[in-house]
Parts: structure tokens; C-alpha cells; sequence
């Protein structure tokens, strides 16, 4: 029998490496399993660490796994022919190699990292006026609410968040081939803003104002989705983004004076029922907050 | 517990009455192994529980507002057995609440903690056995608090294990009692906590040096400092969100939120602040997790290879490490946020470092099965593929940790495959481990091997099927109820189709088990007081243990992996043994 476990622990590493090798690379039946393809240069750079650190993994993976898995086929005891096992109860040095090695190479890629997290989430990308560089200004700012997303462009002034706003729903349109910051917002709880193919993430916490940006090189229509839990309509919370040239986008922006309505792409009857109820709750929970309110202001008096 | 010691007359007054015998031996026990089982039996329960929840997650996200299987008519007759949006919420906020509170960390703690650490130091009791005793029911307003829960009009609690605020204090009534729950659950580990380290610290028996602990008490022991340290913290942040709740109190809750265009908070307050004091409780948990069950796979793998654990002393002092680095890793949850982005930095080498002692415990495992004569009974099966999918959660803990890629993966199914490689792949498979290792020495029998050698099989393919198509999924975001809204989402159907069959068969398989562990209770074949041949002072006892444990005082004259000495002539040697 143990022949039979040892080849099933064999097949760990196998099985995870030829699947993660398939979905990578688009192989049948997980050729759809992978991530999109990135739009953006800094996105590659995720996109290498990922796959250098999953590379990495795969290796040990694989070494520890297979000796695990050697140690079943040698030293069962059936086939093990000295009466007793192999006394021996440490090893100073091996413990050291074991520790340091590892060590090593964690540190070279906790530096190695820094530079793309710099790229993706310290160093705002910054434009030169008058000889001086300040940070972009924020094109459109995302303010998110449950379950569907706002987005208010810069009108004339080039300021976002001022009356002359320009504000669409659930539709987001960008150009592309340069730097994009996104000012992010919540009306309520906590969303996060998630575009695969960008590689950007960012939760959205009401109360803090914040900032995201990228750098695409394609066009394409593709989605934002939300990241963080909002409630039962989570699901629904999702966004059109179509990245266009320049040129187009101009157009487009230009058009851009009349509302827009959103629509809710889910079940329609599933989706009324829930906000009946909840409309509900939500009234009986702003009539008691009402009530904490007025608690707080009669004892200021 | 049939022997009656004098001892036990003393504690317990006895009456007449069978009943009223039953009640103070099983109800009001002080008996640590008795309060042992009762969490034990306890927490299996709430596991078949959580896994039904799982499943009609699962069933969800397969087959999307379809008649879902028996339930579906029950609980949604008018919408033909379609569950709503909410409820799916309500699934998975449970599934993880109950797996997490009321099944592992009561089964390692309070189960095998409260049943081995007196029997594995040799001390008769627990050092305080009322303390214990209160431990065990402070359980019970949690589980009352979560079932009442389930009758509230949202079904139940519903804002995601990790209840971050405001959502969670602007939801329904539900959650108020889920905070509760928790609090009487983190009193509950408290208790035990400060019950294990006063045990372990001032009953060992004489010659039991704090190096000559096997290691299922230093996890244990490691565990109870964690709890005694991060369990004030949670608490505490519980108490402040149940403040902001009932009282109106604005700790998590910013200026200006509106829910339906009114202003519906107090203010003041900050969203993130709950986020760091959950989690610096909640990273030492996942800890809290997996010490014990690290620990008993330790003593179990060290057993079956008949040979010495390798390097005893570096797995004590990686246990001790992870323990204080974990509590200085729990920005790795934050790091897209909204917290400093240059902390994550700092957050990002602490975790790093955490992999190392991690990394250390695997080698050593591999280095004890190494030239030993294995025995590839269930209990060892179940811990090396505990070590073997511990590996597996350990690297895609590595990959989160680097924040570049921690911003693709956060908070999409590739963090569902970590933490169900840790927690029920590696947590779990040890805690099968566990039971079928300390089944004989609890009940007197025997469990069958080939119905639990075909659970073990089962239980890895599927589990596999069923959580390592996960780690594909950085592009389907998490607690979503139905990803095929998303274009971009809609070819993983048959994917998460697999995974479902492959759960539905993982859950099936645990009736393999359940009919083993109970056809063994009553008709497996009796356990003597060693089966296993094993070197710790349990099993120097008769099975199942007589109250106050042993009948003579053991002296330890050695530590507890004395197998295969060249100049003992078996291949064990107890650690009470004097003649050598
Ligand atoms: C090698 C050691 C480990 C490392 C480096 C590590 C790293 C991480 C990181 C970075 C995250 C956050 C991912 C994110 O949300 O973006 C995470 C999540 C998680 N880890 Fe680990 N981890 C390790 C071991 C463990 C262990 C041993 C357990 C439990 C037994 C565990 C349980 C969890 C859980 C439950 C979550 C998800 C929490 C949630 O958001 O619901 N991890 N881990
Ligand atoms: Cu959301
Ligand atoms: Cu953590």
C-alpha cells in the first residue's frame, strides 16, 4: 500500500503544476481559467511577479512534496528491511541551510517588489506645468454607493467635485495611451474598485478620499467590479469601462449633458423584492440613528 | 469513568438518582476529558452544519438561482426555490463564522486541548476545573444567539465573516447577535486560555521539563498565550461595534454616510480602525488555528514513523516565532484598504518572515519520515497529507503577501484557495488526524482502518477538485452571488460546476466517516492502553482514562520521541519507562 500513497502524493505537485501550466498558457479543458490579458505596463510587472513567484512556489512544491512523497515509497515498513528505523534527532546545520536559504530569497523578493507597488500605489504619476511637476489631476471622480457606481467628470473648470460636473452612472469612459487618476469615494460603506485587465484594485472607504491611477495602452470595453462585500446587492455592483483614443473620448465627453439612467442587469423580481425589504430595514435603521442624533445633541445642551 | 475514586465521590456528590448522576458526570462536568468531549461532540456537530452551509454556496454558484435541492421549497416556496441574494449572504457570513468559532478553534482548544493536556503532562485535572467547566458553557448563548439569529426576517447575520463596518453596523437585527455570539465565544477561549497556561505551567508531573513537552502541548501552549494576548483586542472592537450599534456610538462610523439618500449615522468615526483591530486578533487566530493541530501532527507523524521527531528544539522555537510574528502581520489583510501605502511595506517583510518558521516545520516533518519504518495507518495518512497541503496554503501565503500581487488577488477566490488550503486542508486533515490517533485512548475501541483509509482518499481527491481550481480565479471577486453578471465572468460556469460536484462528493464522503467514528463507538474491537505504541503518558493509562487520570504518580525520565533507541530493545520507550 504504500507504493499507492506514495503516487498519490506524487500527483500533488504534478497535478497543481500541469494545471497551473495549462491555465496559464490557454490550454483545454482550464483555457479560459487565467487572468485577462493586461492592458498596462505596470500591470506586466504584476503580471511577472505573479507568475515568477508562482514558478517559485511550483519548485518547492515540488521538492518537498516529492521527497514526501519518496520518503512513503522507501521507508514503509514493509519494504523497509532494518528492524528498527534510523535513530537520529537533529541537525543543527541542516536546520541553519534550511533557514537561511529560504531567508535569502525572500528578502531579495520583498525588495524586488517594492519598485511595482511604488509604481501602483505611492508615486502618483505627475505632469509639468510651468517648468514645476505636480501630481495629475483626478479626470473623473468615482463616487461608489450601493449597489451601482457614479462617475463625476471634470466639467469645464477641469475640477472634479464642483457644480459644473459632468455625472454618468455606471458607464465609465477613459482614454487611453496616458496617465489616468481616479478620485475615489463612497456615499456609504466600503466598496472597492477591481478592473482585471488594468491590474487595479483599491478599496473604497467612506470618509477617505483616494486616489488610483494607470496607464493603458488599449482600447476595449471591459468592466469594473466590486470587491468588497455592500450588502445582498454586491453582486449587482458593477460598471461598463470603455477605453477609447483621445479623440473619441472627446467626442464622446462632449455628448455627455444629458442624465443617464442606470439600468440593474439582474433578475428584475429578485432584485425588487430585496430592495422593498430593505428599503424597509434601512428606514427603521435611519429612524433609530435619527434617534442617536438627537440623543447626542440634547446632551450637548 | 467507571472506576469511582475517591476523588471522584469527593467532587461529585452523588444521590441515588441515575438522572441527576447523568447530569453532574456529563452536564456540569468539571472533568477535563468530559468537557473535552463535550466540545468535541459540540463542535462536530456545528461542522455538519457549516458544511451544509458551504454546500449551498456552492450550489449557488454552479447552478445560480435554480431550485436549490430539498431546502429550496422549504425556505423559498414562493419563489419556487430560488434563494435570494441575501440569503447567499447570510450562507457565506455563516459558513465561515461557524466553521471558524464554533468548530475549529473549540475542537482544537477546548476539545483536544481540554482531553490531552492533564493526560499528556501528567497531572490529574485541570488546574481550574470550574473555570473550565464555565469555559464550555460560555459556548452555549453563542450557539443560542447564532440559531435565534437564523429566525430573524434577513435570515441571519449577513456582512461577511469579517463584519466590517458600517455595512455591518448598518445592517439588520441579526447581526446584533452576532457580536454577542462572538463575545461569549472569545470569553469562552479566554477562560480556557489562562486554565491552559496555569496547567501547563505549574501541573507538569515531576521530571516533565517544559523540554520534554511533546509538542501537541506546546501548540496548545503557544495557542493559549495567543488567545490570552488578542482575545482583549477582538472584545474589545466587538464591544465598540455593538456600541455603535445599540447605543449610537460612531467608532467605525465616518461623517456624512447615507444609506438610501438620508444621513443615517452618528459620525465621527473611522472604517479602518475595526479593520486593524479585527484582524490583529484575527491573523494570531488563523494561528490560533493551526498551532494545535501542528503540534498533534508532530506527535503523530514522529509515532507512525517509529523514530524521533527532527529537530524537536527548532520546532519549538518556530511555533514560539510564528506566534510573535503574527502578531505583527496583520496589516497583509489591509494592504488595499486604504491603509498607508507605505506601511505595507513594512507589513509585507514581517509577513515574508513569518514563512520562514512555517517553512522550517515542513522541512522538519519530512526530515522525521526520513529513514524511519512507517506505519501508513489513517491517523498518518491524514497528517502527511496535512504536511503536504500545508505546503500548498504556506506558498499561496507567500504570493499574497507580495502587495503588487496582493492588488489582483485580494479579495477574489484566490484567497478562498489559501485559506482552504490552511484551514480545512491542513486544519481539518489534522484534526481527522487527531481523531482517529486518540479515538482508542477517548472511547476503548478501536476505528475501523479501511473505512478510514477511504475517507482519507476521498476526502484529499475531492477536496482538491474542490479548492485548487481556486487559485485560477483571481478574476472572480469573492462573496459575489452570482459572478455570471460580469461578461467577463461567465465562461468559469462549467469551472465552478467541478468544483461543486467535487464539494457535493466531499461532503458525501464524511458519511464514511460519521459511520465509522459511531459503528466504532459501540462495536469496534476493544483498544488496549497502548495501541499505537506510542511513548507519551496518555497512553500509560487505561482507555478510556479513569477520573483523576492516573493511578500512581508518573515520574518522566525522558522526552516524548524515543523510538527506535539503538540500546532499547523495543522500538518506543515511554516516557515513564525506568529500566533503561
Ligand atoms: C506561510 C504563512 C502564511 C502567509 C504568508 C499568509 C499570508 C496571507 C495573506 C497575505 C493574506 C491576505 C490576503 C488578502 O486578503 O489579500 C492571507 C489571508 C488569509 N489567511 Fe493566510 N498566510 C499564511 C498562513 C495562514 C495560515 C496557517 C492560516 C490558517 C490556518 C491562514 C489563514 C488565512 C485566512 C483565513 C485568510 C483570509 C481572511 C479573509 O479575508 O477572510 N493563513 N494570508
Ligand atoms: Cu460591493
Ligand atoms: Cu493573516
Amino acid at each position: 500500500m504504500g507504493r499507492f500513497w506514495s503516487i498519490l502524493f506524487f500527483l500533488v505537485p504534478i497535478l497543481a503544476i500541469a494545471t497551473l501550466v495549462m491555465a496559464n498558457f490557454g490550454i483545454a479543458p482550464l483555457e479560459t481559467a487565467r487572468l485577462p490579458r493586461s492592458f498596462s505596463m505596470a500591470g506586466d510587472t504584476i503580471d511577472q511577479l505573479f507568475n515568477g513567484i508562482h514558478l517559485l512556489s511550483a519548485l518547492i512544491l515540488s521538492g518537498t512534496v516529492l521527497s514526501l512523497g519518496w520518503a512513503l515509497w522507501k521507508f514503509d515498513h514493509r519494504r523497509n528491511d532494518n528492524p528498527k528505523a534510523r535513530y537520529f534527532t537533529h541537525n543543527t546545520r541542516l536546520e541553519i541551510v534550511w533557514t537561511i536559504i529560504p531567508a535569502f530569497i525572500l528578502v531579495f523578493l520583498a525588495f524586488f517588489q517594492m519598485k511595482s507597488w511604488s509604481e501602483n500605489k505611492m508615486d502618483r504619476p505627475t505632469l509639468t506645468v510651468n517648468g514645476q511637476s505636480v501630481p495629475v489631476p483626478p479626470i473623473v471622480m468615482v463616487k461608489a454607493k450601493r449597489f451601482g457606481w457614479e462617475f463625476h467628470y471634470a466639467g469645464d473648470d477641469g475640477i472634479v467635485d464642483t457644480q459644473d460636473d459632468i455625472y454618468i452612472e455606471n458607464q465609465l469612459v477613459l482614454p487611453v495611451g496616458e496617465d489616468i487618476v481616479l478620485q475615489l469615494e463612497s456615499r456609504d460603506v466600503i466598496h472597492s474598485f477591481y478592473v482585471p485587465e488594468l491590474r487595479l484594485k483599491q478599496d473604497i472607504v467612506p470618509g477617505m478620499t483616494q486616489f488610483a491611477w494607470f496607464h493603458s495602452r488599449e482600447a476595449g470595453d471591459i468592466e469594473i467590479m466590486c470587491t468588497e462585500l455592500c450588502g445582498w446587492g454586491h453582486y449587482i455592483m458593477k460598471a461598463d469601462l470603455k477605453l477609447v483614443d483621445r479623440s473619441t473620448y472627446d467626442l464622446w465627453l462632449a455628448e455627455q449633458k444629458s442624465p443617464y439612467t442606470p439600468e440593474f442587469k439582474s433578475n428584475p423580481e429578485v432584485a425588487a423584492a430585496e430592495n422593498a425589504r430593505y428599503t424597509e430595514s434601512d428606514a427603521r435603521l435611519e429612524r433609530s440613528a435619527q434617534a442617536g442624533n438627537d440623543l447626542a445633541e440634547n446632551s450637548i445642551e | 469513568m467507571a472506576e469511582a475514586t475517591v476523588d471522584n465521590l469527593s467532587k461529585h456528590p452523588r444521590t441515588g438518582n441515575p438522572v441527576s448522576r447523568f447530569v453532574f458526570t456529563y452536564v456540569f462536568a468539571t472533568d477535563h476529558k468530559i468537557i473535552g468531549l463535550q466540545f468535541l461532540f459540540s463542535s462536530m456537530i456545528w461542522f455538519f452544519v457549516g458544511g451544509f452551509l458551504a454546500l449551498a454556496v456552492r450550489w449557488q454558484l454552479a447552478w445560480p438561482w435554480s431550485d436549490m435541492p430539498i431546502f429550496g421549497h422549504l425556505l423559498f416556496a414562493d419563489t419556487g426555490g430560488q434563494m435570494s441574494p441575501n440569503f447567499y449572504t447570510m450562507l457565506f457570513t455563516m459558513h465561515a463564522s461557524i466553521m471558524i468559532f464554533f468548530v475549529i478553534i473549540p475542537i482544537l482548544a477546548g476539545g483536544f486541548g481540554n482531553y490531552l493536556i492533564p493526560l499528556m503532562i501528567g497531572a490529574e485535572d485541570m488546574a481550574f476545573p470550574r473555570v473550565n467547566m464555565m469555559s464550555y458553557w460560555f459556548m452555549w448563548p453563542a450557539f443560542g444567539f447564532i440559531i435565534l439569529s437564523f429566525f430573524l426576517p434577513e435570515y441571519g447575520p449577513a456582512a461577511g465573516w469579517t463584519s466590517y463596518p458600517p455595512l455591518s453596523v448598518l445592517n439588520g437585527g441579526a447581526q446584533t447577535l452576532w457580536l454577542m455570539a462572538m463575545v461569549c465565544v472569545g470569553i469562552s477561549s479566554m477562560l480556557g486560555a489562562i486554565n491552559y497556561l496555569t496547567t501547563i505551567i505549574q501541573m507538569r508531573a515531576p521530571g516533565m521539563t517544559m523540554f520534554r513537552l511533546p509538542m501537541t502541548i506546546w501548540g496548545m501552549f503557544i495557542t493559549a498565550i495567543m488567545q490570552a494576548f488578542a482575545l482583549p483586542v477582538l472584545t474589545a472592537a466587538l464591544l465598540m461595534q455593538l456600541s455603535d450599534r445599540i447605543l449610537f456610538t460612531g467608532f467605525f462610523l465616518p461623517e456624512n454616510v447615507s444609506i438610501n439618500n438620508g444621513v443615517a449615522a452618528s459620525g465621527g468615526g473611522q472604517a479602518l480602525l475595526w479593520q486593524h483591530l479585527f484582524w490583529f486578533y484575527s491573523h494570531p487566530a488563523v494561528y490560533i488555528m493551526i498551532l494545535p493541530a501542528m503540534g498533534m501532527v508532530s506527535d503523530i507523524v514522529s509515532c507512525f514513523s517509529r523514530k524521533p521527531l527532527f529537530g524537536y528544539r527548532p520546532m519549538v522555537y518556530s511555533i514560539t516565532a510564528i506566534a510573535g510574528l503574527g502578531f505583527i502581520v496583520w496589516g497583509h489583510h489591509m494592504f488595499i484598504s486604504g491603509m498607508n501605502h507605505t506601511l505595507a511595506m513594512s507589513f509585507m517583510v514581517s509577513t515574508m518572515l513569518i514563512a520562514l518558521p512555517s517553512g522550517v516545520k515542513v522541512f522538519n516533518w519530512i526530515g522525521t519520515l526520513w529513514g524511519g519504518k512507517l506505519h501508513l495507518t489513517t491517523p498518518m495518512l491524514f497528517c502527511i497529507g496535512f504536511v503536504s497541503m500545508f505546503v500548498i496554503g504556506g506558498l499561496s501565503g507567500i504570493v499574497m503577501s507580495a502587495p503588487p500581487v496582493d492588488i489582483v488577488v485580494h479579495d477574489t477566490y484566490y484567497i478562498v484557495a489559501h485559506l482552504h488550503y490552511v484551514l480545512f486542508a491542513s486544519s481539518v486533515l489534522g484534526v481527522f488526524g487527531a481523531l482517529y490517533f486518540w479515538f482508542p485512548k477517548m472511547f476503548g475501541r478501536m476505528m475501523n482502518e479501511p473505512l478510514g483509509k477511504i475517507h482519507f482518499l476521498l476526502t484529499f481527491i475531492f477536496l482538491n477538485g474542490t479548492f485548487f481550481p481556486m487559485h485560477f480565479l483571481s478574476r472572480m471577486p469573492r462573496r459575489v452571488a452570482d459572478p455570471y453578471i460580469y461578461d467577463g465572468l461567465k465562461d468559469l460556469l462549467p469551472l465552478n460546476q467541478f468544483m461543486t460536484i467535487c464539494a457535493f462528493a466531499m461532503g458525501a464522503a464524511q458519511i464514511i466517516f460519521l459511520l465509522n467514528f459511531f459503528g466504532s463507538l459501540w462495536f469496534g474491537p476493544k483498544a488496549g492502553r497502548n495501541p499505537w505504541n506510542s511513548n507519551t503518558l496518555e497512553w500509560t493509562v487505561p482507555s478510556p482514562p479513569p477520573h483523576g487520570n492516573f493511578e500512581v504518580q508518573p515520574i518522566v525520565r525522558r522526552g516524548p520521541y524515543e523510538y527506535s533507541h539503538p540500546d532499547v530493545e523495543e522500538d518506543f520507550c515511554p516516557q515513564t519507562k525506568n529500566d533503561v
